[in-house]
């Protein structure tokens, strides 16, 4: 096992995997950055630290800093994987998915069905979301809520270092398309990860990080250790907490939600993005569908509010869920009768 | 003109068929049998079998959704493309894609596109992967876009325009320039005097001008645009000027054609009748050559369309196959 940082798992899994797999390509803006500079290629090496060092190692056909064109980014990484690469496109902020969202959703999440099944396309686009920096209604978005609901498409969001490591390996050698969400507000987290060169996490397998038995909690991302901290104070008053990491959105282990409701019969979704149509909202139906007899209380879901993203410190923070709201959530969901 | 007579016969046939293929749809789409939209591609043969031609199958071509002249002319089988029109589970798509959506990537064929101006990107990281692979004996393996006239007004290709020309990626933008985007004339809504290849000058590229009804003109000027390009120059661009004999969409009342535009543009440059008139003079092949080649494709057609109806229908069970390769 080795201690690191979730930004340093991201960048040692691309350059594992780009040793271990000639047709593994990077692109994105800024990947190798300072290009076309005095200061000269990787003068920058990628704004989050997840690309530093890949350019010199593998040079300019295998590490393609292309220029801000978020379509023609993902579409070549579409054109790649069609031709037999496995390309890991890069979009610098989760928010411009908008700007490139046909290459997604109409190209690479449809072209195996459209195609009748006789094409893959091994696309990995990488993205940071979240918010925490005050960086504003265009900086900050959970794009999750979007991208999950889209056929075709396997949504990551890793919550730890080792989960980054083992979920962006299974990520880079899945045939499908993979969404991989990092949250800019963990990727200065520490965890222990293994060393394991093939070490991989199958897709739609959650984590159970606290098992509790009186009420679930399901989350994933930096709202995930909110949830963790709440577990842990209520346990000191005897209350058991399951909280759920579900490390993927699609596809997603209706198995260990269902397992744990069974149990409890009390469920808290804990979600970043805005409340409608959203992940809460899909789970909550999950359970009101799947595990209606089990429910001792209306399941809930702290989430943001219908509003875009706030820039001042006070709005931030009024808007994001909290240890406090999620903890007077499952206090709710508990004293239901 | 440099062709051996077995190359002549093969580029009239290829684009007997495409033509024949159309002609036979827009009959068919009458009855009814056809669902969904289709946009044909009759009056622009020249332009996709004088480029394809040039082309092996690890050469890569992305369509569009006027897209089954490219698809017949990469290489994809005449019977499967039928039935995938027909919606068969037979079809080269299983029914899933029909006539916007018909791909076979074993012949390089990366796909027609229901999106207008979503082709470009794909094809720069085709030509990308190119670059990764290095050039072989004859060169760089490339990839090619097609795009209409209304493409050239999307975002998209500019992005893919510059973002081939930063990276040298080994593609080739080819512009059919068939005068309508949908049911707006290329004088409204080109703003570069109409001209698209000066887009691509722009970008730094080399550009090629040619006229897209003559057979002979196409396939001298991919051969000049492919030597160029494969030989690692980076991106080039060609913009064909062609017609198109049909509506935006089967259904299209064209009521903005001109008066008896349609007559004059099948009269005066229809590449079937300018390869004939241009091969009979100068004693290339005769009308019995060119005869025979008409009556073998009518029956490929006629087999093709029988075929298509006989096909086997797809099951309610197949909407969920083949989302993912394992979910």
């Amino acid at each position: 096992m080795s201690n690191m940082m979730y930004r340093a798992a991201v960048l040692s899994t691309i350059m594992e995997e780009m040793e271990r797999d000639p047709n593994v390509v990077v692109l994105g803006e800024d990947v190798v950055g300072g290009m076309g500079t005095e200061g000269g290629p990787e003068a920058i090496g990628g704004i989050w630290s997840t690309s530093t060092g890949l350019y010199d190692r593998f040079g300019a056909t295998r590490v393609i800093d292309t220029p801000i064109s978020e379509s023609a980014i993902v579409g070549a990484a579409a054109g790649l994987a069609l031709s037999g690469k496995r390309p890991i496109a890069e979009l610098m902020f989760a928010d411009f998915i908008g700007v490139s969202l046909d290459q997604i959703w109409n190209q690479i999440a449809k072209f195996r069905y459209m195609f009748g099944g006789k094409t893959r396309c091994p696309a990995v686009i990488r993205m940071a979301y979240g918010a925490g920096y005050n960086a504003a209604a265009q900086h900050s978005q959970s794009v999750h809520q979007i991208l999950t609901g889209m056929p075709g498409l396997k949504v990551v969001m890793p919550t730890t270092p080792a989960d980054v490591k083992g979920l962006l390996r299974t990520a880079i050698r899945d045939d499908d398309p993979v969404i991989f969400l990092e949250h800019k507000a963990l990727y200065a987290t520490t965890g222990e990860v293994p060393d394991d060169r093939d070490f991989m996490i199958p897709f739609g397998h959650a984590r159970l990080s606290r098992a509790g038995g009186d009420v679930t909690i399901i989350s994933s991302g930096l709202l995930l250790g909110m949830c963790e901290a709440v577990a842990d104070k209520l346990k000191g008053e005897g209350i058991g907490c399951d909280v759920i990491d579900l490390r993927t959105t699609s596809p997603l282990d209706e198995e260990t939600i269902l397992d744990s409701v069974e149990v409890t019969g009390r469920v808290v979704v804990v979600d970043e993005a805005p409340p409608r149509c959203g992940l809460g909202a899909d789970l909550c139906a999950l359970v009101a569908e799947k595990a209606f007899s089990s429910l001792k209380a209306p399941p809930l879901q702290v989430t943001p509010p219908h509003t875009p993203i706030p820039f001042a410190r006070e709005l931030e923070s009024a808007y994001l869920p909290s240890v406090d709201k999620i903890e007077a959530a499952v206090r709710r969901v508990l004293a239901w009768r | 003109m440099q062709l051996s007579r077995e190359a002549l016969l093969a580029a009239y046939r290829q684009m007997k068929i495409i033509r024949e293929f159309e002609e036979r749809l827009h009959v068919e789409i009458q009855t009814g049998e056809i669902a969904g939209f289709t946009h044909l591609y009759c009056g622009q043969e020249a332009v996709a079998v004088g480029v394809c031609e040039h082309l092996s199958p690890a050469d890569k071509i992305v369509s569009t959704h006027r897209g089954h002249g490219h698809c017949l002319a990469k290489g994809c089988d005449v019977n499967d493309m039928m039935k995938e029109i027909w919606g068969s589970r037979e079809g080269l798509c299983k029914g899933k894609g029909g006539s916007m959506h018909i791909a076979d990537v074993t012949k390089g064929m990366l796909g027609a596109n229901g999106i207008v101006g979503a082709g470009a990107p794909i094809a720069v990281g085709a030509a990308l992967a190119s670059r990764v692979d290095g050039p072989g004996p004859d060169g760089l393996k490339i990839a090619i876009a097609f795009s209409g006239d209304g493409a050239c007004n999307q975002g998209t290709t500019f992005e893919a325009m510059n973002l081939a020309a930063v990276t040298k990626a080994p593609c080739i933008f080819v512009f059919e320039n068939n005068h309508y985007s949908e049911h707006t004339g290329v004088s409204y809504a080109v703003g570069t005097n109409q001209d698209i290849a000066s887009r691509a000058e722009a970008f730094g590229m080399k550009a090629w001008r040619a006229d897209g009804t003559d057979f002979f003109a196409v396939h001298d000027t991919m051969r000049e645009v492919l030597d160029y390009v494969r030989a690692g120059h980076g991106p080039a661009a060609v913009e064909f000027d062609t017609e198109r004999f049909f509506g935006h969409f089967e259904g299209d009342p064209q009521r903005y054609r001109g008066p008896g535009e349609l007559d004059r543009i099948r009269a005066t440059r229809d590449c079937l009748t300018r390869f004939r008139a241009s091969v009979k003079g100068a004693g290339l092949l005769s009308d019995a050559d060119l005869d025979a080649v008409d009556d073998d494709v009518m029956a490929a057609i006629e087999g093709a369309v029988a075929a298509a109806r006989a096909a086997a229908r797809p099951t309610p069970e197949d909407v969920l196959a083949d989302v993912y390769i394992a979910y």
